[in-house]
C-alpha cells in the first residue's frame, strides 16, 4: 500500500516550523491515507454488495410494497373522479340520497370507464365490494348501459339496484374517494367509520382480528414457556455430558430438524387424532372409554403441541452451546463455598446462560408470531394465529386488508424487541 | 488429443446444439394450472396424454394452482409476466377475473367445436354455465356423505335435515371452512325451498337463521380447507359425516373401496372449467387446443376418470365406464335422474357480492 512507506521530513533547522508530511511519492500524507482508505472501503462494500442486493430485492422491496399495497386505494379516485367532485357538497351524516348530479356524474365516469379501460371497472367493483356488500351487483347492473342511458339517472340507477337508493355506498365512494385510505388499518383494528365519519368498534359478530392478535401472542408465549422448560434441562444434560454422548444426543434434537416440516405435521396429526396412537393406546389399557377419545388435534392442543416440537431446535442450539461454555468448576466451588445445591444452582449456574436463553426466546417467540402451515394443519379453528388470516386476505378479494394486518404484525413485532432491548439489551443476545 | 480430433469433436457439438436449438424453437410447452389429485389426474387422461401422443411436440407441464388461481392470475398480470396459458377455475372467480380484464373473452360459438350432432356450443353447453370468458368443463356437486361403518345398519341418515340432526345421527362432522354451501345446507335443512335459499341468504334475518341453524351441530363439527382432507377424516374414522366434492369421495369409495355413502339429497352443483389468461405467450395454441380439448368426445372421455359430469348436452350419452374399474359411470353423476331430485344450484353471483362479508362473519362464527 501507498503509505506503507510514508516518511516524515521535518526541518527543524528554519525555526522549528513543521513541514507538511508527504509519502514517498511526494504526495501529503492525509491525501494518501483518504485515498487507500477509499480504496478498501470501496473492496468492503464489493464483498457485501451482493449481500445487499439481495436483501434489498427479497426482503427490504417487497416489504415496502406490502405497506404501499395497504394504504394504496387507486381505484375509486382514478375511475369515479366526476363523481367524488360531485359528492363533495354531500352531507353523509344526513340520512338523505346524494342530488341527480352525483348520479349523472356516476353514469358518465362509468361510460367513460367502460370504454377507457374495462378492467378499471371491474377493479373499482371489487374495491367497493370490501366495504358494502353487494355493490359489486350494483356497479354490474348499470356500468353495462351507461353509454345510453339519459335522465332521469337517480330513479334508473335504483330500478337497476336498490343499493343505489341506500346512503351507505355513497358514503364509501365519497371517503374513500382518496388516493391513500386508512380504511383497512381501521378494519385490521376491528374498527369502521359511522356514517358520520367517526370511528366506532365493528359489530360484536364481526369483530375479529384484534382477538386473532392477542391469541396469537399468547400462543406463542406459551409455545415459548414450553421450548424453554423443555429445552434447559436437555441442553443442560447434554453441556455435562462427554463430547461423544453429547453429540449422540444432539443428532436426536436435530434430526427432526433435518425432517421435512410437512413430514413432521401430519405424524403429528397420525399420533394426536381421535383415532389415532396416543388416543387408541389409552382406550386399549382402558384409562379412558372408547366415547370418551381426546380431541388433541385441529384444535388449540393441536397448534402448541406441534409447533413447540418444531420450535424446539432454536431453542437448545443457542442454550446448549452458551452452556458448554460454563466451567463447572463455578458450581463445584459454590458448593465447596457451602451453597446448597439448590442456591447454587439459582444464584451462580442459573444467571451465567441467560444470554442464551434470551437468544432462544427471541428465535422461538418471533419465528411463532409469524408461523402459517402448522396452524393452518393442525389448528382447526381454535388454533388459528394471525397469519393464517393474512394469507386468506392477500389470496382471496381483499390483499390490503391482508397487506394492513401484516404491517401491523410486523410493528407489534418491533415494538417486542424494542421492549426486549430496553429490558435485556439486545447486546446480552448470545448465540453460541 | 491431436488437434484434428479437437476440431471434430468442436464442430459436432456446434453442430448438434445448433440441432437442439432448432428443435426446442419447434416445442410447443404449455403450462396448465388445475386443481391437483384425482382431477389433474383425470385431465391428463383425458386430454393432455391423448393430445401429446397426437403431436409429439407439444409438452403440456401440470401445475396444481387452482386453489389460489385467482390471486395467482392478478399478481402475474401486475407484475406483466404472464407464465400460466390455461387456467382451470371457477366460475365466480372466471367472473370477476373477466371484470379485472385479466383473462381472454371468449366467443364460444366461434373459438369452440361444434357438439357431434352439429349444435352451437352456446347451445350445446348446458344452460347458465357459460361465462363472458369461461369455457365450463364439468359439473360437480358438494354432498354430504357419511361412513356406513359408523352408523347402525338400517338406520342410514338420508337427508340435509338427518345431518343436522345431531340426536338421531350422533358422531362428528366435518364442513369446508368457508360459508359457501354451507349456509345454503343451514336453509334447506331449516325448511327453505332449495329455489328461495339466496333470496332469504341476502336478508340479514335469513343469515341470522342460517347461524342459528348451524349453531345446532357447532359442537360435533371439525373443519377442512382442501379437498383431501375430507375424505380423509372420514376414512380415519374422525368424523362421522363430511361435506366433500363428489368426484373425490368417489375416487375413495370406488377407487380405495371405503365404505363411504353420498347422501344427494340437497346436493350442492356448480360448474368448472377453463379460462386462458390475457396476455399469455401461447394464446394462439392454447385456442388450437381448447378446440380440441372441449370437444364432444373429450368432455365425454374424462366422466371415464372421475364421476364428474361433462358441460355438453351431446356428451352426456358418450359416458361410458370407468376407465380401470369398469363400473358404469352414469349413475355416479351428479346430473343422473336419481341423483338429482332435490339440488341446490350454486348461485355465483350471490357469492361473488357476499363472501367479503360473510366469510368474515363465518370465520367469527367457527
Amino acid at each position: 500500500m501507498a503509505q506503507a512507506d510514508a516518511s516524515m521530513e521535518l526541518d527543524n533547522r528554519s525555526g522549528g516550523s513543521v513541514e507538511k508530511m508527504v509519502t514517498a511519492d511526494g504526495l501529503p500524507l492525509k491525501t494518501s491515507l483518504r485515498r487507500a482508505e477509499r480504496r478498501s472501503k470501496l473492496f468492503a462494500f464489493a464483498l457485501v454488495a451482493p449481500l445487499l442486493g439481495f436483501l434489498l430485492i427479497v426482503f427490504i422491496f417487497p416489504m415496502a410494497q406490502m405497506m404501499w399495497r395497504s394504504v394504496d386505494n387507486p381505484q375509486i379516485i382514478n375511475t369515479l373522479p366526476r363523481t367524488v367532485e360531485a359528492l363533495e357538497a354531500w352531507n353523509p351524516s344526513a340520512e338523505e340520497l346524494p342530488p341527480e348530479e352525483a348520479y349523472a356524474a356516476l353514469n358518465a365516469d362509468l361510460a367513460e370507464g367502460l370504454e377507457r379501460d374495462r378492467g378499471a371497472i371491474g377493479r373499482l367493483q371489487g374495491r367497493l365490494n370490501n366495504d358494502v356488500s353487494g355493490a359489486r351487483a350494483a356497479v354490474r347492473s348499470v356500468a353495462g348501459q351507461a353509454g345510453d342511458r339519459s335522465e332521469p339517472f337517480k330513479d334508473k340507477f335504483i330500478e337497476a339496484n336498490a343499493l343505489w337508493g341506500e346512503p351507505a355506498i355513497w358514503r364509501v365512494i365519497q371517503r374513500e374517494g382518496r388516493p391513500l385510505t386508512a380504511s383497512r388499518y381501521l378494519r385490521a383494528l376491528d374498527r369502521e367509520y359511522a356514517p358520520d365519519g367517526s370511528i366506532q368498534m365493528r359489530d360484536e359478530g364481526q369483530r375479529t382480528y384484534v382477538a386473532l392478535f392477542m391469541r396469537t401472542f399468547a400462543l406463542s408465549a406459551t409455545i415459548l414457556g414450553l421450548t424453554f422448560l423443555l429445552g434447559f434441562p436437555i441442553s443442560y444434560y447434554m453441556a455435562t455430558l462427554p463430547m461423544r454422548y453429547a453429540n449422540l444426543l444432539m443428532i436426536f434434537v436435530l434430526l427432526p430438524f433435518w425432517t421435512s416440516l410437512l413430514v413432521r405435521t401430519s405424524a403429528w396429526i397420525v399420533l394426536l387424532q381421535q383415532q389415532g396412537v396416543i388416543n387408541s393406546t389409552l382406550v386399549g389399557l382402558g384409562i379412558i372409554g372408547d366415547d370418551q377419545r381426546l380431541s388433541m388435534v385441529y384444535n388449540m392442543t393441536g397448534t402448541i403441541v406441534a409447533m413447540t416440537h418444531i420450535l424446539l431446535p432454536f431453542m437448545v442450539l443457542p442454550l446448549y452451546s452458551v452452556m458448554r461454555g460454563i466451567p463447572p468448576s463455578y458450581m463445584r466451588a459454590a458448593k465447596g463455598l457451602g451453597a446448597k445445591p439448590w442456591t447454587a444452582f439459582r444464584r451462580v449456574y442459573f444467571p451465567q446462560p441467560l444470554p442464551g436463553v434470551a437468544a432462544g426466546g427471541v428465535l422461538v417467540f418471533i419465528i411463532s408470531i409469524g408461523y402459517y402451515i402448522t396452524p393452518a394443519l393442525v389448528g382447526g379453528q381454535s388454533g388459528r394465529m394471525i397469519s393464517n388470516e393474512i394469507a386468506r386476505h392477500i389470496q382471496g378479494d381483499n390483499p390490503g386488508l391482508g397487506a394492513a394486518i401484516a404491517t401491523l404484525l410486523l410493528v407489534c413485532v418491533m415494538i417486542l424487541y424494542w421492549v426486549y432491548n430496553r429490558l435485556v439489551g439486545a447486546d446480552n443476545l448470545k448465540l453460541g | 488429443m491431436s488437434q484434428r480430433l479437437l476440431k471434430v469433436i468442436g464442430a459436432g457439438s456446434a453442430v448438434s446444439l445448433i440441432a437442439m436449438s432448432a428443435a426446442q424453437a419447434q416445442d410447443i410447452s404449455l403450462t396448465v394450472v388445475s386443481w391437483g389429485g384425482a382431477y389433474t389426474e383425470s385431465q391428463v387422461r383425458a386430454y393432455h396424454e391423448p393430445w401429446m401422443e397426437m403431436n409429439p411436440d407439444w409438452e403440456i407441464i401440470n401445475d396444481d394452482g387452482s386453489a389460489n388461481a385467482l390471486a395467482g392470475l392478478r399478481s402475474q398480470s401486475e407484475a406483466g409476466n404472464v407464465t400460466w396459458d390455461l387456467v382451470d377455475m371457477l366460475p365466480s372467480d372466471a367472473q370477476l377475473a373477466c371484470e379485472e380484464g385479466i383473462i381472454m373473452p371468449i366467443d364460444h360459438d366461434e373459438m369452440l367445436a361444434d357438439g357431434e350432432d352439429g349444435t352451437p356450443p352456446s347451445e350445446d353447453f348446458l344452460e347458465g354455465s357459460l361465462g363472458e370468458c369461461f369455457i365450463p368443463q364439468i359439473i360437480y356437486s358438494t354432498v354430504v356423505t357419511y361412513n356406513s361403518e359408523m352408523f347402525e345398519e338400517g338406520n342410514y341418515p338420508e337427508t340435509i335435515e338427518d345431518f343436522f340432526d345431531t340426536e338421531n345421527f350422533p358422531g362428528r362432522r366435518a364442513i369446508q371452512n368457508r360459508p359457501a354451501v354451507n349456509m345454503e345446507w343451514a336453509l334447506y335443512a331449516d325448511g327453505v325451498d332449495p329455489e328461495e335459499i339466496y333470496d332469504v341468504l341476502a336478508t340479514p334475518e335469513g343469515q341470522d337463521r342460517a347461524f342459528a341453524k348451524l349453531d345446532t351441530i357447532k359442537d360435533d363439527l371439525v373443519f377442512w380447507e382442501e379437498g383431501a382432507q375430507s375424505p380423509q377424516l372420514l376414512a380415519d374414522q374422525e368424523v362421522s359425516f363430511a361435506t366433500g366434492y363428489n368426484g373425490r369421495i368417489f375416487d375413495a369409495a370406488e377407487v380405495e373401496g371405503q365404505p363411504f355413502e353420498i347422501i344427494w339429497d340437497g346436493q350442492v352443483v356448480e360448474f368448472d372449467g377453463w379460462v386462458v389468461p390475457a396476455d399469455g405467450e401461447n394464446v394462439d395454441e392454447v385456442m388450437e387446443y381448447l378446440y380440441w380439448a372441449t370437444d364432444t368426445q373429450r368432455l365425454a372421455d374424462q366422466a371415464s376418470y372421475i364421476s364428474y359430469g361433462p358441460a355438453r348436452h351431446s356428451s352426456q350419452d358418450l359416458v361410458g365406464q370407468h376407465a380401470d374399474l369398469g363400473i358404469d359411470m352414469a349413475e355416479h353423476m351428479p346430473t343422473h335422474p336419481d341423483n338429482y331430485f332435490a339440488p341446490i344450484e350454486l348461485n355465483n353471483e350471490f357469492w361473488t357480492d357476499w363472501r367479503d362479508e360473510l366469510a368474515e362473519r363465518f370465520n367469527n362464527w367457527m
